[in-house]
């Protein structure tokens, strides 16, 4: 079995409720974890992105000056800042699919619906630290790849273009990356 | 492969480059793991962070009901907003926003009945084309819910009254819903979370 060493991640907390903030750091600090900052709306939450580089975000949907999603399309835009890769959780009390649609397509890595619970969290992590995905850049999108499996009997129409015929995107998987640390 | 291009991204901000392929209509991008650096071997004779982090939260839960009071306050003042102004962009969102952080809270807190009446204001407020039509008494009769299930929670039979009266309020609710949308009730289209670790089953 993988282990996170927590220690060596830097986490960003943005969420404007105080609760879930000390919530989300007592968890965080409770995996291992010594570096987490937080911000309490977008604003505050994107400079701090820049001032610290985190290597995890984790925000919430519904912030004050901009929202978890105009935070994300920020945070996705190639060559305006430090680490447009960075993984976003998105932890919201929303859970219906339309949202969670909007939330990935805006360049959302996780979505984690709230209640929030100390494994739900724990597994997002893991799954953006052990099983990172590909990004995908066309003219409207750019972050992690919305296809998060191959579907070998697939018979539709391949909407993405290539050359001929629908590129396979390597990705071991997470239970071969497993074995490597075993 | 093609490794770079002009137009995409250089650099993670750690000295990575990341590997791009280029398709007609998009390019594939594998930036760097940079977060391979906290893969770590298990400990012998392992911890577990889950039960760490657990044990953590059940330290704090002594905060939890002051917690829960502070939101029911607030629940309570975006109530009265309404009250004095009438639905209005500012108040519509002050008094949603103030349940939908009550009903993604108050389970942690221990207040899952609480939760379950204020994520029925949050579809209430959310469901209603109109919400100058939203009758004040069904606004009052969520809060006044949300306020009764957490000060009387150690009450016996609590749950079981908490639970007959946020079914009743759902129930009211959906009345309300369909005479304000022509007798449809909007679909909840709630679904679970999307999955999380491939080939790791629940904990």
């Amino acid at each position: 079995m993988v282990r996170i060493d927590f220690n060596r991640l830097r986490f960003l907390l943005i969420d404007d409720n105080a609760h879930m903030r000390r919530i989300l750091r007592t968890l965080l600090h409770g995996f291992g974890s010594r570096e987490v900052y937080e911000a309490e709306d977008g604003a505050a939450g994107l400079e701090a992105f820049t001032h610290n580089i985190p290597d995890i975000v984790i925000s919430d949907w519904a912030m004050p000056i901009f929202d978890g999603l105009e935070l994300t399309q920020m945070i996705r835009q190639p060559g305006a800042n430090a680490n447009p890769f960075v993984p976003i959780i998105m932890l919201t009390g929303h859970s219906e699919k339309k949202r969670v649609m909007a939330a990935r397509d805006c360049g959302v890595t996780e979505f984690l619906v709230k209640p929030i619970s100390a494994n739900a969290l724990y597994q997002r992590i893991l799954t953006v630290v052990v099983n990172p995905r590909p990004f995908i850049k066309t003219k409207t999108f750019f972050g992690p790849d919305r296809r998060r499996l191959v579907n070998p009997n697939y018979v539709g129409v391949e909407r993405r273009k290539g050359s001929g015929k629908a590129e396979i995107i390597p990705q071991q998987a997470l239970f071969e990356r497993v074995k490597i640390s075993e | 492969m093609t490794s770079g291009r002009r137009d995409g991204p250089r650099k993670t901000g750690r000295g990575s480059e990341p590997k791009v392929t280029q398709f007609r209509d998009h390019d594939v991008i594998v930036p760097q793991n940079t977060l391979r650096k906290a893969w770590a071997e298990p400990l012998a004779g392992g911890s577990d962070p889950v039960a760490d982090a657990e044990r953590a939260l059940a330290a704090l839960s002594g905060e939890f009901a002051g917690w829960m009071e502070s939101e029911c306050e607030r629940l309570d003042a975006a109530r009265g907003a309404v009250r004095a102004k009438g639905f209005d962009q500012e108040t519509r969102q002050t008094i949603h926003h103030a349940a939908h952080d009550i009903k993604g809270h108050a389970a942690t807190f221990g207040y899952p009945h609480a939760a379950a009446a204020a994520a029925s204001l949050c579809r209430l407020i959310e469901r209603t084309p109109d919400a100058r039509r939203i009758p004040l008494e069904l606004i009052d009769q969520h809060v006044d819910a949300v306020r009764a299930i957490v000060r009387e929670r150690a009450e016996a039979r609590a749950d079981v009254v908490a639970d007959a009266l946020t079914t009743r309020l759902r129930e009211v609710t959906d009345d309300f819903l369909r005479a304000e949308n022509g007798g449809l009730l909007p679909d909840d289209d709630d679904i679970l979370s999307p999955p999380t670790v491939p080939g790791l089953g629940p904990r």
